[in-house]
């Protein structure tokens, strides 16, 4: 029995010893011992022969189809707008033949529409090995299901394990390194210690999932008094920026794990959290980013203007209120690369560990970075306005398609204005003065 | 932790679904997919809500006399079939189906039956004619506050009075079939499925 004990305490001791010198150590200084690069070598390679497998194990109509169903939805859209469809119909004021439009265009948003599928996975076009894909996969050969049983158990055997113990002591070493560093008295040193802890359990926290991250035009990197905004796919976002340098974060409060690490970081960094409904809260927190972009000796501000984890396929809205701040603003485009594994955070389906505990056990997160040229509001340039070319400026780089829609639709129904806009540009058509309706399918914020 | 598409549809209920609605295998198991995320509960049925959280159908007009369409009489549940089932009235009528035999029972797309379902909408007593009130309940969805009481009367008076051939004030089936007959009801009234 004690044999038996010690021979336990003894594989713990080398198990810590190898991930102390092999990826603590390296993780604070900022070196790559290229284990993780080699990882990534033979899990491409393992991931490109399933892929041929597979299209060659499936009969070429099944594999056409679960082609479509990835890639190109269910309908095609017509791309048509009210006045044009309804015109065309029109003898006189009003005909029966108007709800046709109508009808059609609700049917098509029921079959499919551009916002809820962006708050569930994205669908792949090619298995990653993993069995969480949308569509189901079926038996396709032999080979490939040892692979695949090989893959679940280097997965849950090996990596689980390893990751697990990465993540307690990145989390642990987050949450003590920020509460010892908030006793300090303010002053450089507290914030250069600040820094080294933010940094440290950051790149921790990356080996923890696998991280390979691609920065792109460093020369962008947000500066200090500046305001970087950043599409939103998952909390790890946070991570995977603070990893190439630190932030003052502004966001929403949040409970469980994700709260406590919230407690702990603010003590040592001015970051900012909020309640979300609380409107009193909304007012503090512009009070508080003016302030602080007023000093330039202050870490770049991070802001989500979408407010909301998308699915890392599209842009949604940003809220204007990070736009009315003034200062530089610094955009930043997130493009993960799903064949390794889901990064975005269906928080209403998941909480923060089991969200936590589906990343470790996928293959990697691979994501690209990229630094846009900063960004000021023009002359004559509303917050709006410059919202939304900033949001397409992230959209654009990384490939994300832009949508209109308000992110908080995640949770809230749509606002009854954006109908009253419909109805209003029905009725300019119905009178006979429609020449200058502009239809809008709801879209602009308030 | 296990997939998303755990419930899978059997291949007879496909084949049912298939010979009742014209719908393609491959369309079938997609727009299920789209069922299963829309169902919210679960519980392999949707209920108005459901419907209601699409935001793009929020904003319609007419998003609640669409959604109503989907369920019975007196029924707060869809199950897939009866999604199909309306949903089919909206498949388009491909170049085979035109020549049918009239044997068979008249497919859900036909220019009828998408008729049939416009009809509908504006029936709501189900009394197979379009009464003033009813059209004017319909107006004033699509309108919205932006046009007044009177006015709006006078449209539904002059729809009226140029549909109605038997002088009950009301649009019946075969009136409502006689003012659309020069519109194009299968392309209006279609939507582009993929295969």
């Amino acid at each position: 029995m004690e044999a038996w004990g010690a021979a336990v305490a003894a594989a713990l001791s080398v198990w810590f010893a190898l991930v102390l010198g092999l990826i603590l150590l390296p993780s604070v200084v900022g070196l790559s011992l290229g284990i993780s690069e080699l990882y990534m070598t033979v899990l491409v390679k393992t991931l490109e022969w399933a892929t041929r497998r597979i299209e060659k194990g499936v009969k070429k109509q099944q594999a056409r189809m679960l082609k479509d169903s990835a890639s190109n939805g269910i309908i095609q859209r017509v791309d048509t707008t009210m006045e044009k469809e309804i015109a065309s119909l029109h003898r006189a004021d009003f005909e029966l033949s108007d709800i046709f439009y109508f009808c059609r265009e609700g049917f098509e948003a029921i079959v499919e529409d551009e916002v809820t599928q962006r708050f569930s996975s994205e669908e792949l076009v090619s298995w990653n090995l993993l069995t969480r894909t949308n569509i189901n996969f079926q038996y396709i050969s032999l080979r490939l299901t040892i692979v695949w049983v090989i893959g679940v158990l280097v997965r849950y055997c090996l990596l689980l394990p390893l990751r697990l113990t990465l993540a307690t002591i990145g989390i642990h070493s987050m949450i003590v390194g920020t509460t010892l560093v908030g006793c300090l008295p303010n002053g450089s040193i507290k914030d250069w210690l600040s820094e080294l802890v933010h940094l440290t359990s950051s790149r921790i926290l990356v080996r923890a999932l696998s991280g390979t991250i691609h920065y792109h035009n460093k020369e962008n990197k947000p500066q200090k008094g500046g305001i970087c905004v950043a599409n939103h796919t998952s909390p790890i976002d946070v991570i995977i920026l603070t990893n190439d340098g630190c932030y003052a974060m502004v966001g929403q409060t949040h409970g469980g794990l994700m709260g406590v690490i919230q407690r702990a970081t603010v003590k040592a960094c001015p970051h900012v959290w909020f309640e979300r409904s609380e409107v009193k809260d909304r007012h503090l927190v512009m009070k508080r980013l003016k302030e602080h972009v007023a000093d330039k000796n202050k870490l770049p501000i991070l802001i989500f203007p979408e407010g909301t984890c998308i699915n890392n396929t599209s842009v949604m809205m940003f809220k204007k209120g990070s736009f009315e701040i003034g200062g530089t603003i610094y955009p930043v485009a997130i493009k993960y690369d799903p064949q390794f594994g889901d990064a975005f955070w269906n928080s209403s389906k998941y909480n923060a560990v089991s969200y936590l505990l589906r990343l470790m056990t996928s293959w990697a997160i691979v994501c690209n970075v990229w630094y846009l040229p900063p960004m000021v509001r023009e002359e004559g340039e509303d917050a709006v306005q410059f919202a939304n070319r900033v949001k397409s400026a992230i959209a654009l780089q990384g490939g994300l398609t832009e949508l209109p829609w308000d992110g908080g639709l995640k949770r809230a129904k749509v606002k009854e204005t954006f109908k009253e806009e419909q109805q209003k540009n029905y009725s300019k058509m119905i009178v006979g003065n429609g020449s200058s309706g502009n239809l809008s399918s709801g879209t602009e914020p308030d | 932790m296990g997939s998303r598409a755990s419930t899978l549809l059997r291949d007879e209920e496909i084949e049912e679904i298939k010979k009742e609605t014209g719908f393609s295998h491959s369309q079938i198991t997609r727009l299920y997919s789209r069922f299963t995320s829309l169902d919210k509960g679960e519980n392999g049925t949707l209920s108005r809500e459901d419907f209601q959280r699409i935001p793009e159908l929020a904003i319609n007009p007419l998003g609640d006399r669409i959604i109503n369409a989907f369920f019975p009489e007196g029924e707060d549940q869809v199950n897939f079939r009866g999604f199909m089932r309306t949903l089919a009235h909206f498949r388009p009528i491909e170049d085979n189906e035109k020549s049918k035999d009239q044997n068979g029972p008249e497919p859900l797309n036909s220019r009828s039956n998408k008729l049939h379902f416009a009809f509908r909408l504006y029936d709501l007593d189900k009394d197979d004619k379009i009464s003033r009130d009813e059209l004017l309940q319909v107006l004033r969805m699509m309108v919205g506050v932006n046009i007044s009481d009177e006015q709006l009367g006078s449209i539904a008076d002059r729809t009226i009075q140029e549909a109605d051939q038997d002088g009950d004030s009301a649009i019946s089936f075969a009136e409502f079939v006689k003012v659309l007959e020069k519109v194009d009801v299968e392309q209006k009234m279609s939507i582009r499925f993929l295969h």
